[in-house]
């Protein structure tokens, strides 16, 4: 099948069979390995990508789903030399440790923040609880994502 | 700027050097290699616990799209050794490890084919085309049953599934407990529980048939192992054989062993002359990555009059799994039970009796605290349960036992060198006095609420060098690494170390280090590590090993550096070295502006090579190994708040406390990290995980549904308290810190939903305390 995604905001066409997930297409079939999966069975959120605004486990998500949509995932916030507000709040409070399940951490977050930029210490930990963390003890990204709140405002 | 008060890297919280390209989803995983010609592995696993293998059909697999081969244990006879785990002790039984299964599985997940195809699609695909025939066996699964004489054996060539017994001890510890004033006893059972990285477990293998060389790239703990192992089992010289761990998504353990799909994935690369490809899913890794402290502690522990110990006996079944796990042997996680079991506490007289079980699960294995949060629950318990009794608090009663004296034998034959036993102890009760969590935990009991404070007090060997093995006869040595500094031309710093970073922040700290031995820019250093290319030897990371010998290693070869360094740089500034100072990655002499920067001493030494006298040439480069020899002492104390809902039977951690030394602290922002993420790991062993296995040895938590480990939801707000006592015996003052947290915090929570259900007599005896068990606990009392 024949699918068309702007990705990050570059065009991409592909011929796939409808069963690839979009997790599988970002990363085998456009080489955007920024994203991982942790499960492949939508419980720990490490594949969260953004499909038309909105989070989405890319685990659970075909691409064919995608077709026509604009997908943001975590090679399009920032670069090295030039990091996004969240993920430098990531590296300033220590929210990251191994990093496998970081890209989707900031996907989740990202969207809190747009969505509830004065959450609360409670709000952050509930709405993060879909995104395990095996690293850190989350007390880092809750953290991160409460001082990268106050810096996107 | 006086030496002194110039700001060194060790002690501050300086930013990661690995965060840039992981919060930019630049990492290098293993999964997401994709060399040119890859093909891809997918195993079919038993799913029988026990069985004969009466016939693998793999034809109309063969027949697929896209596959390329399907292989059972046949196709690789005579291409490796067997895959075993040696030990001295007396009465070990060494199990054999198939690479695929031959005439029997032992648990469910156990591989028994393998189907390579042109994607990881068509390869899951082909495993429908393959039939296997197995006739299912008696076993026993409850570990208990297991050691009884009469039960079915899992290995035949042995007559019991008892594959190792060992006793340690001292003193008449009948005779103490028989004439104590008070005892206390109880039958503490660890639940199984799997160490869950989020990264699933992914190996890819090149091999170069022309230059016969091998190449594994795996998420691993262990390269050095790995090449070593794989030499050993091919017969390939190491010097063929390149073991990588680049960017690994977490361990704690589970990818500190060897997995045979590693190997497999050798031997088809070199089959098939393509690289080849294993990326395990979650139902995969949790049948077949390494699980961990299944146990059960039968323990009495007795007092004197004034509260002091006199004796402790405890007789300890490990259910270790279907196999004993190379390296480390199946002794390693229940033998320190008992080494363990003593703890911090001044105990004169012990017995430790262990045996372990095979029995048709995941073989038991390495995961973050080995042995010690077991037998920290059942220590913590006793103590506990010893001052409800004697009518003390229970931190009064662990103050009367804390060893105070140093360094201490442990009656298991540890050595406990100067550590913060009794500072850690105190620190936390000021915590709780300062709170004011008893005039809390008062307030919430009259209002009908059920909550309670717990303590957990531990000490653990970490960083433990050539004389402590950590089992005997084993076929890796431990205890040392070493450490290559080097200076290039352009005056940048290059450090190589045989340790593997899975997360810790290695590249980070193991720079800052560096960093002050030999007075270059942090930023000016590139560490290398998980890669076997750059050491001779070296072994891994795990057992809280890194950073003292690492640490050690780095600081060793740094200073060597240096001295070479100031060498060139007095002759070229017509100085004596004595009067020269290195810092920021510049040579001074003291007291002026004179000065060289690196790159200006490494041209002159690599350029003007032949101009130098002939005692100064030679490379800006230096190895050294170091080896602490024993190992260091390091030790804390954990309190929590908990409340129980007596209505949902859920548990609450409200306050979470640990007081720690880990010695010199280099990166304290690191170290907290550390220490949040293994209390995290300990509150979801002791309220959420565990896996099941029905009567029939079926696996019950096959996904992150069934086996649940704590979301951000489950963790309280943690503060970590440092004690930065210097280590007496490791070079820099360093100890091991990355698996305190869980070693304490199972124990902790225990004993405060203890304190929590108290008024209703109820003692916990078991983890994780879920819902379901605490449901029964109370309605049994009540």
């Amino acid at each position: 099948m024949r699918v068309s995604v702007r990705v990050n905001g570059t065009a991409y066409e592909r011929d796939i069979e409808p069963r690839m997930l979009l997790g599988d297409f970002l990363r085998v079939a456009l080489d955007l390995t920024g994203t991982h999966f942790g499960c492949e069975h939508g419980i720990c959120g490490a594949c969260t990508v953004h499909l038309n605004g909105k989070s989405v486990r890319s685990c659970l998500t075909f691409a064919v789903q995608a077709d026509g949509g604009e997908v943001l995932t975590v090679e399009g916030l920032g670069t090295v030399d030039d990091l996004h507000p969240l993920q430098d709040a990531f590296r300033e409070h220590h929210g990251l440790q191994c990093g496998f399940c970081t890209p989707g951490m900031l996907m989740t977050a990202l969207e809190l923040i747009e969505r509830q930029p004065d959450a609360t210490e409670d709000d952050i930990r509930e709405a993060m609880s879909g995104n395990l963390c095996r690293c850190t003890g989350y007390q880092n990204i809750v953290a991160a994502i409460r001082a990268a709140a106050e810096a996107m405002r | 700027m006086s030496l002194d008060a110039r700001p060194k890297s060790v002690g501050r919280s300086v930013k990661r050097v690995e965060d840039p390209r992981l919060l930019t989803g630049q990492g290098a995983y293993t999964d997401d290699l994709r060399p040119a010609r890859m093909v891809h592995v997918a195993i079919l696993r038993s799913d029988h616990a026990h069985g004969a293998i009466r016939a693998v059909d793999t034809t109309g697999a063969n027949a697929m799209p896209g596959v390329l081969g399907v292989y059972t244990a046949a196709d690789f006879e005579g291409e490796i050794e067997p895959i075993r785990a040696p030990s001295k002790m007396r009465d070990y039984k060494m199990t054999t490890t198939p690479l695929l299964a031959v005439d029997r599985v032992r648990y469910v997940g156990e591989p028994v084919a393998a189907v390579v195809a042109e994607s990881r699609y068509l390869a899951e695909d082909a495993l429908r085309g393959i039939e296997v025939d197995i006739d299912p066996l008696p076993a026993a699964l409850d570990p208990e049953a297991a050691a009884e004489p009469d039960a079915p054996v899992l290995h035949a060539e042995f007559d019991s599934n008892v594959i190792l017994a060992r006793e340690f001890g001292r003193e008449d510890v009948d005779a103490a407990l028989a004439v104590a004033a008070t005892t206390v006893a109880g039958r503490f059972r660890f639940r199984r529980k799997s160490p869950l990285a989020i990264e699933n477990r992914c190996c890819v293998a090149e091999y170069n048939g022309g230059r016969r060389e091998l190449t594994l790239h795996s998420s691993t703990q262990v390269p050095g192992i790995l090449r070593d192992c794989l030499s050993d089992l091919t017969g390939l010289p190491g010097n063929a054989i390149r073991v990588i761990a680049a960017d690994v998504g977490g361990g704690f353990g589970g990818k500190a062993s060897l997995y045979t799909e590693e190997i497999l994935v050798c031997l088809m690369a070199r089959k098939l002359g393509r690289p080849v490809k294993f990326t395990s899913d979650r139902l995969e890794d949790l049948s077949s990555t390494s699980q961990a402290f299944d146990e059960i502690v039968d323990a009495t522990l007795g007092f004197d009059a004034e509260g002091r110990i006199v004796g402790l006996s405890a007789d300890v079944i490990g259910d270790v799994g279907a196999y004993s796990i190379y390296p480390w042997t199946a002794a390693l996680e229940p033998v320190q039970v008992v080494s363990f079991l003593p703890g911090p506490y001044d105990v004169p007289a012990y017995r430790g009796r262990v045996r372990g079980v095979a029995t048709p699960k995941v073989p038991m294995g390495p995961y973050r605290g080995v042995g010690r949060p077991a037998a920290v629950f059942a220590m913590e318990r006793l103590i506990d349960m010893g001052a409800r009794k004697l009518g003390l608090d229970p931190a009064e009663l662990r103050r009367r036992n804390l060893v105070k004296e140093f360094p201490y034998r442990a009656a298991s034959g540890l050595i406990w060198d100067q550590s913060a036993f009794v500072e850690s102890l105190e620190t936390v009760e000021k915590v709780v006095a300062d709170e004011g969590l008893r005039d809390y935990q008062a307030t919430a009991r009259a209002e009908g609420r059920h909550v309670g404070i717990g303590y957990a007090s531990y000490a653990e060997l970490t960083g433990i060098g050539s004389k402590i093995p950590a089992a005997p006869g084993m076929p890796v040595t431990t205890g040392i690494e070493s450490a290559t500094v080097r200076i290039d031309p352009s005056g940048a710093v290059t450090a190589i170390f045989g340790v593997a970073s899975h997360g810790q922040g290695l590249e980070t700290t193991l720079a800052q280090v560096v960093s002050d031995a030999l007075g270059c820019r942090l930023e000016d250093i590139r560490v290398v590590q998980g890669d076997t290319a750059g050491r001779a030897y070296g072994t891994g990371t795990y057992a809280s090993r890194s950073t003292v010998l690492a640490g050690g290693a780095g600081t060793l070869a740094g200073e060597a550096v240096k001295e070479r360094l100031l060498k060139v740089a007095a002759e070229m500034l017509e100085a004596a070295p004595e009067d020269l100072d290195v810092h920021d990655s510049r040579v001074t002499i003291r007291g002026t502006d004179r000065q060289l920067s690196f790159r200006d001493v490494a041209r002159k030494a690599y350029l003007e090579f032949g101009r130098l006298p002939k005692d100064l040439q030679g490379e800006l480069e230096e190895t050294r190994l170091y080896d602490p020899s024993v190992g260091t002492t390091s030790s804390a104390s954990h309190v929590c708040l908990v409340e129980v809902d007596a209505e949902t039977c859920g548990v609450k951690v409200l306050r979470y406390v640990v007081a720690e030394d880990c010695g010199v602290v280099i990166n304290p922002m690191i170290v907290d990290g550390q220490v949040h993420g293994g209390v995290a790991q300990g509150i979801g062993a002791a309220l959420l995980e565990e896996v099941v296995y029905d009567a029939d040895g079926q696996l019950l938590t096959g996904s992150l549904v069934d086996y649940v480990v704590p979301s951000a939801s489950e963790i309280p707000h943690m503060d970590v308290l440092h004690l930065e006592s210097p280590s007496p015996t490791t070079l820099g003052g360093y100890r091991g810190m990355g698996e305190g947290g869980t070693i304490g915090a199972p124990a902790a929570v225990a004993n405060a939903v203890s304190d929590a259900l108290a008024p209703l007599g109820i003692e916990i005896t078991e983890v994780p305390i879920t819902p379901e068990r605490l449901f029964r606990l109370i309605h049994q009392k009540t």
